[in-house]
């Protein structure tokens, strides 16, 4: 058996087939899912893919995060559905309140498309257990509101409890607080980050690299396990 | 607020002696005067707002017309070609069931007053044109001209334009994979801001923008129609109303990025369900271009209610109305019964569409206001049969003495440490600088299809993830050889992009071009423009590389000063297996590097008199086309049968720019020889075109070789992959992290 993975589409998203075809690539069954969905259709995940969902209009992700598929989405990822926010994803999530934080722009005010390095700092997520924790990786990355705050008793309690799940190395590219790439909930259950691993699944695509793979075969194991 | 009456037909049949503004739109006199005599009487002011846009320069070519005939009649013969010049844009069989459209136009004059905007609407323009002939697109690229890098104002106009190229592109979801970036004093106030996107369909999806079958329905949808982007059409309106509006509305369109997403996501639905009979983007002229293009392609007329066009605001006049360049609209042709079935999809993705007309069984297109019929025309007096110059040409009488100002005799460097700060300054300089600063905001990862985006020397897209089957793309035009000599200026242009395919591993199959030009007005400018057009043409013929479509920007000069006549030629080339690809970076240490071609004494235009003498003068690199395909065919053969890991074309900046950005994007440095019979500088620096410089791994060395001998092409050892310096031996060695600074640095500092 395999595990059906849904990708919900929003007017303005843009990585919907791509994070598809990742899905695909690492041997899980892609589900579409679109923003007026009232329903999950039964997914094992979801992954909410990058983009500018309503041209990121008042405030990138603001507008999707009342679509009709968040209610079912919000219900169940409270419940354990591994839910997986890239880019505009997370920035949905943390709208949401799903993850803590907020996205604000890129601290040198443009878009910013480069090979980014990361550190793994949480390997227990649903989505990161093929990594090793400290595990340096290369991501695509690529946007304009990147730049992750939160106040310091967040941040603090972010770190005490483990839940910062990547780092930016060496740049950081955007300002982000305390080089924050990523972050998961307490459960492990939802992932947030800016970079694309769905960029990164096929060695002859993007950046030639496949270290964007483990988010999708660490999902499919688990589900599989399961 | 008082009002005229509706200038309707048959208002105006009555009112023979009423004064039109048409001076002030645009038209001359015999222009307006043969516009009475197709109609048999005077236009009203809406036909007279049509006629004035679809005879306009930018939309009629009435001043290149005459010269671009040659594409079409020096054509090679060529299977691949399904659709030809003449349509929203070419397309191209690139095998496997597979076509490909693809198109460079010019938003030059919009982006210096208005760089983001101007920019990002360029980039929506031909976006739609590759929608509207039922292609998904896939990839964008920006050929780019501004003034001298340290001038004030570039710092206004490149940012900005970056910024709205950026930020419509990446909205969108198109991967930026190529383009240029030349800096130039002759384009200080009218920079060039070019646009090319690429887009794939089964062939059985090719769509035409043509109106046929009566009581077929006409559908305009996307956004509200506002008055943005209307030029002329306000003095029409202020002859209608007195003040009681706003008298200047914005000639620069606004983008809205978003509103084209769901656009092409809605259009590709409603192709995908067979809905649409034909289908027309609403670009320069706006529904004045549409409808009569629509109409005049197919076969009968058509009638459209202009009152049911949805505004943003309704105090626009019908006028305004048909010259609207308000962005993200299409106009499709539909059955009546798809009709519900069309709205139904543009519903689903948001999308605004109104019926607007209908398809007749006449021959006119009948446009009507508030009950009164204000147009009444012939379709093809207002889309294809406007004006057609022969403006006067003349070789400028500086020509001459131009190109006897010789570069070959400029002062080169006496010794070794100033051949080295030669190759510094060279690699430092604004057009020879890494661009990354600038392609760092554009999004090259998106859809996931990407292989190779700038700076390799062509962009490459797989559009077929089994087969591996991929497009490539390359952007070139060198202003400085053309001004030097436009009739070879145009072919070098043509004879770069398609070495660039090439050394990418793809087989050139097709032309689009953006012909950049000063005043048609001035006869040494038409001169220019009829030489590089007969260069192109005559060249394209002989590589075998049909042009498929493309535009024309003229008026590109302020007083008396014309940019330099800078022809941009874009190659689109097919790769069996893109897994094949040759990327410029150097990849293993101890691999061969050999120089493919010959090496003359040729500096006029070269980068090098440009950075080191300021100068511009004598005759640009010899062009030899049968050398260019040879060079090719032994680069694509190389490539399919894993002979190189890593090659380079050899252009502006010469051997020395390639080794240095092959070494800085691998990581690795070289060591060369300088061959014998050449020296140093000439080896280094010289622009000589046909060249490439590639890495053989050790063990294809003799496979290698023997293929260039038995194609007869000349191949030169110069050195190995090495190190961490690039080595001249016997001259001088740069470190990496020097070249790298020096490379790296020169844009940020000119742009923070």
């Amino acid at each position: 058996m395999t595990a059906r993975i849904g990708v919900v589409t929003f007017p303005g998203s843009l990585d919907d087939r791509d994070t598809q075809r990742a899905i695909r690539v690492a041997g899980a069954e892609p589900v579409a899912l679109w923003h007026k969905d009232k329903d999950l259709k039964q997914v094992d995940a979801v992954v909410l893919c990058g983009g500018f969902s309503y041209g990121d209009y008042l405030r990138a992700g603001a507008i999707a995060r009342f679509s009709p598929v968040m209610e079912p989405l919000l219900e169940q990822a409270k419940a354990g559905l591994p839910v997986l926010g890239i880019c505009n994803g997370f920035q949905i999530l943390t709208e949401a309140h799903l993850l803590p934080g907020t996205m604000l722009r890129n601290d040198h005010l443009h878009f910013i498309c480069r090979d980014q390095k990361l550190r793994v700092e949480n390997a227990e997520t649903a989505w990161t257990t093929d990594y090793s924790a400290g595990q340096e990786i290369h991501i695509p990355l690529k946007n304009n509101d990147g730049q992750y705050v939160a106040d310091a008793y967040t941040l603090d309690k972010l770190e005490a409890e483990g839940r910062v799940a990547f780092r930016y190395l060496d740049f950081n590219p955007n300002g982000s607080q305390r080089d924050i790439a990523g972050v998961t909930n307490e459960a492990g259950n939802v992932v947030g980050l800016m970079p694309h691993p769905e960029h990164a699944v096929e060695p002859l695509i993007g950046t030639g690299r496949t270290d964007g793979l483990p988010f999708f075969t660490s999902i499919l194991k688990k589900l599989v396990n399961a | 607020m008082s009002r005229t009456p509706l200038d309707t037909v048959e208002h105006a049949a009555a009112t023979p002696d009423v004064e039109l503004p048409w001076a002030e739109l645009g038209l001359k006199k015999d222009e307006y005067e043969r516009v009475v005599e197709i109609l048999g009487r005077r236009p009203t002011g809406a036909e007279l707002a049509m006629y004035s846009v679809m005879w306009s320069e930018h939309c009629s070519y009435k001043s290149s017309k005459v010269h671009l005939r040659q594409f079409g009649e020096k054509a090679p013969e060529s299977d691949a070609m399904l659709v030809g010049i003449g349509e929203n844009a070419g397309v191209v069989d690139v095998g496997q069931g597979y076509a490909v459209t693809f198109k460079v136009e010019s938003h030059n004059h919009p982006s210096y007053v208005e760089p983001y905007q101007g920019a990002a609407t360029g980039v929506g323009g031909i976006v739609r044109d590759i929608i509207a002939m039922g292609a998904r697109p896939v990839a964008v690229v920006d050929p780019l001209r501004f003034g001298a890098a340290d001038h004030p104002d570039t710092k206004r106009v490149l940012p900005g334009v970056v910024a709205g190229i950026g930020g419509y592109g990446n909205c969108l979801g198109l991967p930026n994979i190529g383009g240029e970036v030349v800096f130039d004093a002759c384009y200080q106030g009218n920079p060039l801001v070019n646009a090319g996107a690429i887009g794939v369909m089964r062939h059985e999806d090719i769509h035409l923008a043509k109106a046929s079958g009566a009581g077929n329905k006409v559908i305009l949808y996307g956004a509200r129609t506002g008055g943005d982007g209307i030029g002329g059409a306000s003095i029409l309106a202020s002859e209608t109303f007195d003040d009681a509006k706003p008298s200047k509305r914005p000639a620069v369109q606004v983008g809205d990025p978003f509103q084209e997403k769901l656009l092409i996501e809605c259009t590709l639905e409603a192709f995908r369900e067979k809905l649409v009979v034909g289908i027309q983007d609403l670009g320069a002229a706006g529904l004045s271009c549409a409808t009569s293009e629509l109409a005049s392609n197919g076969s009968g007329g058509m009638r459209v209610t202009l009152d049911d066009v949805p505004l943003r605001d309704s105090t626009l006049s019908p006028e305004e109305i048909l010259m609207s360049e308000s962005q993200e609209r299409m106009c499709a042709v539909v059955e009546p019964e798809k009709v519900d079935r069309f709205l139904e999809i543009c519903e689903k993705w948001d999308v605004i569409a109104t019926v607007i007309g209908e398809v007749t069984d006449g021959d006119r297109l009948e446009i009507y206001w508030h009950g009164g019929k204000i147009v009444d025309v012939d379709p093809r007096t207002v889309a294809h049969e406007g004006p057609v110059y022969e403006r006067p040409y003349a070789r400028p009488s500086w020509q001459d003495e131009l190109q006897a100002d010789d570069a070959n005799k400029l002062p080169r460097p006496a010794t070794s440490e100033e051949l080295k700060d030669q190759v510094l300054k060279l690699v430092g300089s604004p057009n020879q600088a890494s661009k990354s600063w600038i392609t760092s905001q554009y999004d090259h990862f998106v859809q996931g299809n990407t292989v190779l985006a700038q700076p390799e020397d062509s962009g490459m897209i797989r559009i077929d993830e089994e087969t591996g089957l991929g497009v490539a793309i390359a952007t070139d035009g060198n202003g400085r050889y053309a001004k030097l000599d436009p009739y070879h200026g145009a072919q070098l242009a043509l004879a770069e992009a398609y070495r660039n395919v090439a050394t990418t591993g793809a087989k050139p199959l097709a032309v689009s071009d953006c012909l950049n030009f000063g005043s048609p007005e001035d006869p040494a400018v038409m001169w220019q423009f009829a030489e590089a057009v007969r260069g192109l043409a005559d060249a394209c013929q002989q590589l075998g590389t049909p042009v498929t479509g493309g535009n024309v920007s003229l008026y590109n000069q302020t007083g008396e000063a014309a940019i330099h006549p800078t022809p941009v030629v874009a190659v689109l080339g097919v790769i069996d297996d893109v897994a094949r690809r040759t990327p410029v970076a150097f990849q293993e240490e101890g691999q061969l590097l050999y120089l493919l071609g010959d090496t003359r004494e040729e500096f006029g235009g070269s980068a090098w008199s440009q950075v080191v003498h300021d100068h511009l003068g004598g005759l640009p690199p010899q062009v030899d086309l049968e050398r260019e395909r040879l060079l090719a065919e032994i680069l694509i053969s190389a490539s399919r049968d894993g002979m190189i890991d890593s090659a380079h074309d050899l252009s502006d900046g010469g051997l020395i720019q390639a080794v240095v950005e092959s070494a800085l994007l691998g990581g690795k440095g070289a060591r060369l020889i300088v061959p014998d019979g050449l020296d140093a500088f000439t080896f280094l620096f010289s622009e000589s075109a046909g060249r490439a410089v590639v890495a053989v791994p050790r063990s294809e060395e003799v496979r290698f070789n023997d293929m260039c001998g038995a194609r007869g092409l000349p191949v030169t050892r110069i050195g190995v992959v090495d190190g961490d310096t690039v080595d001249v031996q016997g001259e001088f060695a740069l470190s990496l992290s020097e070249l790298r600074e020096t490379h790296e640095g020169t844009i940020p500092a000119l742009l923070k």
